[in-house]
């Protein structure tokens, strides 16, 4: 049950209730193709504030409250906000839940959508905190990978690149790990998958560290790729020879299963090459388009009460 | 083997007798009780003393001392094998060994700089202990960042 639930981490949402909001997403999904009117949030307000730059989680949030019905109030600019003069996020969102009947907040440091969702009278959503968790793209990764193979259970998921300051890869592993899955992490040594997300896992033997992409090309159900930030090397040489390594050009597909799906959170930068966009297997522009119907279904769970 | 053999310094009337102290934290219990030349306790302290199965611990005593609660946790993070002897009337009225806490409020200062518990925001930090095999852990419930014994040690005794 997610009625009036925050969600702030993948682990606020129970197995059941992730094939509930997969559910609920497929019938949202039918209903826009066929282009039918929905009115489930008629007189909601949901109040988003970014104070963090985004793009797909903002826009689809956004579209997703509108679809339903519902309307949205929203900081254009958080440093034209009083965050810019010293408010606290406790105050801000003490403030925001009075106008609102929910709140997706994305925000920089670590623990602010916890300490948010303590300090709201209404449901708050975590659309990102630093390198923390983003707990509902973490749905529509699953949802894409449910659509494409209808079951979790007994697939195998690489996952490449920035896994240390990632936070979308933070939240799926968690997720992935409560299914029968094997999962392997290819990413450089100074991005590795951090010890404290490891220790979070129920079953860390599924989770295998890989020295290079070559080893499971063959063998992966998803790729899940991830941005490697040229910010995060102090030599940019280094970074050049990284990126060479963990990025997927038409010959790094052509190895893969014919099965196999590459997603990704999107934006990509150097590590999917743009030939790669029109081969079957490269599923992440309708992964970000997933994730219009996956909030969808999420905020009418939450507010609608299913 | 006898308290007058061992201890080298007299008994106290009323207070707090910390023994079993790990060999050479005794000024770390000092230290994360506040306790200073200035805080005005009469403070006998003893470290490296032989125990009678050869081992060596500090001890501690203050005068007219109790203990709070998250007092008692903090002890426990520096020496988790500590005992605290409630004395009165040089007579010993209570004694117990501390336990480390399974949640924590407000003691430990996360070490993630990025956490909000470091920001400016009226939150106290939480933390809840994690084992992981011999490994104990504590689990900050805003970053969700975990740190270890000697991390917490290091932040407490600062």
């Amino acid at each position: 049950m997610l009625k009036k639930k925050d969600i702030v981490n993948i682990g606020d949402i129970s197995n059941e209730d992730i094939f509930k909001v997969f559910e609920n997403a497929s019938k949202f999904k039918k209903k826009l193709s066929k282009e039918e009117k929905i009115k489930t949030m008629d007189g909601k307000i949901m109040t988003t504030l970014f104070f963090e730059p985004s793009t797909r989680t903002r826009l689809s949030f956004e579209s997703a409250m509108h679809r339903l019905g519902g309307s949205v109030i929203t900081v254009s600019e958080p440093k034209s906000s009083s965050a810019s003069k010293g408010e606290t996020v406790a105050d801000t969102i003490r403030m925001a839940s009075s106008y609102s009947d929910i709140i997706v907040m994305r925000h920089p440091m670590e623990g602010a959508a916890r300490l948010a969702s303590e300090f709201s009278s209404v449901p708050v959503i975590n659309g990102g905190d630093g390198s923390g968790q983003h707990p509902t793209q973490t749905l529509l990764d699953l949802f894409t990978i449910w659509e494409k193979f209808g079951t979790f259970n007994g697939l195998h998921i690489t996952m490449a690149g920035d896994l240390k300051y990632g936070r979308t890869v933070h939240s799926l592993i968690r997720a992935l790990n409560r299914f029968d899955t094997t999962i392997s992490l290819v990413s450089p040594e100074s991005l590795e998958m951090p010890d404290h997300i490891i220790s979070t896992l129920k079953n860390p033997e599924k989770v295998i560290k890989s020295k290079s992409l070559d080893e499971v090309l063959n063998s992966s159900d998803v790729f899940y790729v991830t941005r490697i930030q040229k910010e995060r090397f102090v030599d940019l040489n280094d970074y050049a020879k990284v990126i060479g390594s963990y990025s997927f050009d038409i010959d790094t597909v052509s190895a893969m299963k014919e099965t196999a799906i590459i997603l990704h959170p999107l934006p990509r930068v150097d590590e999917i090459s743009p030939e790669v966009d029109n081969d079957p297997r490269a599923t992440y522009f309708k992964q970000a388009e997933n994730g219009v119907f996956v909030r969808m279904a999420l905020i009418d769970m939450i507010l609608g009460g299913e | 083997m006898s308290e007058e053999k061992t201890l080298k310094i007299s008994k106290i009337e009323d207070g707090i007798v910390i023994d079993h102290i790990n060999p050479g934290s005794a000024m770390e219990v000092l230290s994360v009780l506040k306790i200073n030349g200035k805080s005005g306790f009469t403070v006998s302290l003893l470290m490296n003393v032989r125990t009678s199965k050869g081992n060596s611990k500090d001890v501690v005593k203050i005068e007219k001392k109790n203990l709070r609660k998250k007092e008692l946790d903090l002890i426990s993070m520096v020496s988790p094998n500590a005992t605290i002897n409630i004395v009165e009337n040089f007579v010993i009225k209570e004694k117990f060994n501390v336990s480390l806490p399974e949640t924590v409020h407000d003691i430990i200062r996360c070490q993630n700089q990025n956490c909000v518990t470091n920001a400016k925001e009226p939150v106290k930090t939480v933390f809840t202990m994690e084992k992981k095999g011999d490994k104990l852990l504590y689990r900050c419930h805003y970053c969700e960042r975990t740190m270890t014994m000697d991390e917490i040690r290091n932040s407490i005794t600062k």
